[in-house]
């Protein structure tokens, strides 16, 4: 093999190799995307099921409930305009407050039920993560529209 | 009074800035010599102005000015004093002022111990990072200034975030910055050797420590804030890929590309262009992280719409920076010379390998963390990009490089005969793999967790058996102890840092594969059994502190080897921000943490456990710690202090054959 033929094989390999990770890593990146939808948008219909998503807004008041276990709990997240129960089980993070913001990442059941395995209330100064405040006025947006 | 002075220190060290980054800078295109030694002098002015505007503002923090806006809303007279120091860089402002501090004193520094310098080559280093101070001093002076003044005067302050009331505030912000900040010398070093046109081996010399030191505290900077977040959040979680850890993490990868190839340009003479673009990339990557982490990009990128003045000034100096800077590479870059040759086989090129991988592990993880704030800035939909996809393609990347670890050293430079390595490293590998082997099925470890301690069990060995190496190719009547003294500094640099990543690997398998967690509700007087350890929870009581009360309970826990400890979480009411906190109560040993927090009280008096047990966390920081360790040794190496010398090539047989 002459040198040049030597360089050209190196060179392909090397681009084969950087496509291959390229490829590898874009299919892992969509993958694991996680979308984020408000209630409003999830009654709708627009929510995948069998994947993993975020829903956002804020605690309804009075909704929070445990379980005679004391370790599963449920609580509504609602947009203002619609809302959606949320069920978990574990502990709750510590800015987690009835009419305050939440965010919550799970998947949605057959029954509608939206089950959480991850429950996220940010530290933020207004205790309001940027996701729900955005669900937020969204729904508020939506109740206007409907009236 | 003080904090006028302190906004007019700054103002002084502006235009100091402005005085060192040009005539300098002008004298060493010129041949002024004149011009040129202005450097030093005004780097000192510089230095003692921005220190008398830092401790001004920590004379305010101190001294409870609340009639300063950024002492009002970071700091409380009932905070503790040394909270009220850590309290400074709390904020914005202040970290700015930190960020700033931190850089004159590189400067300082750099003044200081570069007297084998070529006087030009100071002067355009010490005037690069002047232009990199005085953005930052007109970023503070115009939109973010510490020292505003709130009229009239706050009560009282609002206290900075209970969150950020630790002992990891007062360490963890300065020791990143350091990193940070850090690599501004090596994007000083290699913007003024484009601009002189001297690259080569002697620049590689001048720039390594500098680099090693810098990249040293970021290693320091980044164990101390996964430390600090994995006691202080409470849920015993130590890195989670959130945006502020990835932010910190991506320069930390291309600054260890930028330590390996430096060795090459050092060495060989190799690498020089691809050098000077590592340290570009590593100090726009700092940048970049500054900026995320402290401006409020993260919270909301619509954070920007109540100051578009902030938003537009980083986004400007971002581009001046990262494109004036690679703009000048494009130009100068072809005229620098490619430098050794080397064979496909050879240790240049499994560096290259090395640099390849960590950058492409960098690229993954800005696509993760920029592509969301991407979209939700140009209002095409919410996302987020979790800790799933990290690991799915951070792992994989790893993999070579840890495998590259243990075999790169033994590989020599130029060119190598393939045989001869593996002959050497066939011993070890066949250990390694009996190794993970009898892991994986005499011990019934996961396929994972197995491959891990393998991985690192193969780093073990490939650095004990480098080192029995060349301890053994010792001359005639040259003891092992006397050889073991002649190796210079660098060399156990090496070792120590990559026996650091092996302790690392086999914490991370372990705590990943092993760790049990579970919750549980409990009240006063009962037991709960989790992986052999039996909890009870004896009492529970009110404790007030100095700004907050909390629920404090004692739990006593025997272990399945009969070890009796006892462990006491609290739940604190923060009363000034009327915020909740955890605070975990952790057990740590050699082989095992055991790690308490109480979630929230039910209506009945029970409170919600959770209860974890966490194999050889421990060896995640004592890895940390040794990689940084690492660092710092090879910084210390005789060679660089060797100032006369300098510049003249390697005279001494030992440091020819080093490593790194």
């Amino acid at each position: 093999m002459t040198r040049r033929q030597h360089r050209l094989l190196l060179l392909a390999a090397a681009l084969g190799g950087l496509a291959l990770s390229a490829w590898l890593i874009l299919s892992a990146f969509k993958k694991n995307l996680v979308f984020f939808y408000t209630p409003t948008q999830v009654l709708a219909g627009e929510a995948p099921r069998n994947r993993s998503f975020r829903l956002g807004g804020m605690v309804e008041r009075d909704s929070l409930k445990r379980e005679a276990d004391g370790i599963t709990v449920s609580f509504v997240v609602t947009d203002t305009a619609r809302s959606l129960p949320v069920h978990y089980r574990g502990i709750l993070p510590d800015l987690f407050r009835e009419g305050k913001g939440v965010v919550a990442q799970g998947k949605l059941g057959a029954d509608q039920r939206f089950v959480a395995d991850e429950v996220l209330a940010k530290h933020d100064e207004n205790y309001m993560p940027p996701d729900a405040a955005y669900a937020l006025k969204q729904g508020r947006q939506t109740a206007k529209v409907d009236k | 009074m003080i904090p006028e002075l302190g906004n007019f220190a700054l103002m002084l060290a502006l235009s100091l800035a402005l005085v060192q980054g040009s005539l300098p800078l002008i004298g060493a295109w010129r041949g002024n010599a004149r011009w040129i030694a202005l450097a030093r002098p005004s780097a000192a002015g510089h230095f003692v102005f921005i220190l008398f505007a830092f401790a001004s503002l920590v004379a305010a923090f101190v001294g409870n000015d609340f009639s300063v806006a950024y002492v009002a809303s970071n700091s409380n007279s009932m905070l503790p004093l040394y909270y009220r120091v850590a309290a400074v860089w709390g904020g914005h402002e202040g970290s700015l002022l930190l960020w700033v501090t931190i850089l004159a004193s590189w400067m300082g520094a750099v003044a200081l111990f570069s007297r084998q310098l070529p006087p030009a080559m100071t002067a355009r280093v010490l005037g690069v990072m002047a232009w990199i101070s005085a953005g930052f001093l007109l970023f503070m002076l115009f939109t973010s200034n510490p020292f505003d003044r709130l009229l009239p005067a706050a009560r009282d302050g609002r206290d900075l975030n209970p969150l950020l009331q630790d002992f990891g505030m007062i360490v963890h912000p300065p020791l990143l910055y350091m990193g940070y900040v850090g690599f501004s010398v090596a994007f000083a070093f290699a913007i003024a050797a484009l601009l002189g046109g001297q690259l080569d081996a002697a620049w590689a010399r001048w720039s390594r420590p500098w680099t090693l030191v810098a990249w040293a505290f970021l290693t320091l900077g980044i164990f101390m804030g996964s430390f600090w977040a994995y006691y202080e959040l409470g849920w015993g979680g130590w890195w989670f890929w959130d945006a502020v850890e990835n932010a910190s993490f991506m320069p930390w990868l291309v600054g260890t590309a930028l330590i390996h190839s430096l060795i090459v340009t050092e060495k060989r003479g190799s690498f020089k262009n691809w050098t000077v673009l590592l340290a570009i990339v590593a100090f726009s990557l700092s940048l970049l992280g500054t900026f995320l982490v402290r401006s409020g990009v993260l919270t909301s990128v619509h954070a920007f719409a109540t100051d578009p003045r902030r938003g537009l000034f980083i986004l400007a100096f971002l581009a001046l920076v990262i494109g004036g800077s690679l703009l000048l590479y494009a130009w100068r870059a072809p005229s620098v010379g490619l430098g050794g040759r080397f064979a496909l086989f050879s240790r240049e090129s499994l560096l290259m390998l090395n640099n390849v991988l960590l950058l492409t592990a960098t690229a993954t993880i800005l696509l993760g963390t920029l592509y969301p704030l991407f979209l939700d800035a140009l209002d095409l939909g919410k996302i987020s990009v979790g800790a799933p996809y990290f690991e799915s393609v951070f792992t994989p990347l790893l993999l070579p490089v840890l495998l590259l670890m243990a075999a790169a050293p033994f590989v020599e430079w130029k060119q190598a005969a393939f045989r001869d390595v593996a002959w050497r490293v066939s011993r070890i590998a066949q250990a390694s793999l009996l190794f993970g082997l009898t892991a994986w099925l005499g011990w019934k470890f996961s396929p994972t967790v197995a491959g891990g301690l393998m991985l690192a069990v193969w780093i073990l060995l490939g650095t004990a058996l480098h080192l029995l190496q060349r301890l053994s190719a010792r001359g005639h009547g040259v003891s092992a102890g006397r050889q073991a003294a002649r190796q210079p500094l660098s060399y156990w640099g090496m070792l120590a840092a990559h026996a650091g990543v092996a302790v690392f690997v086999i914490g991370v398998a372990l705590v990943k594969g092993g760790e049990v967690s579970e919750d549980a509700s409990l009240r006063v007087g009962d037991s709960y059994v989790s992986n052999g350890w039996r909890y009870s929870f004896t009492d529970l009581r009110k404790v007030d502190g100095p700004n907050y009360v909390a629920a404090r309970a004692t739990f006593e826990v025997r272990g399945a080897d009969g070890s009796v400890l006892m462990l006491q979480p609290e739940k604190r009411y923060y009363t000034v921000q009327q915020m909740p906190m955890t605070e975990a109560a952790i057990d740590r040993g050699l082989t095992r943490d055991i790690y308490l927090s109480l979630g929230e009280p039910g209506a009945d008096g029970a409170w919600l456990v959770r209860i974890q047990n966490k194999p050889f966390m421990a060896w995640i920081w004592a890895g940390c710690l040794m990689i940084a360790a690492g660092g710092l040794l090879a910084a210390s190496d005789r060679r660089y202090r060797l100032a006369r010398h300098a510049a003249s090539p390697e005279q001494a047989p030992a440091a020819a054959v080093a490593v790194s």
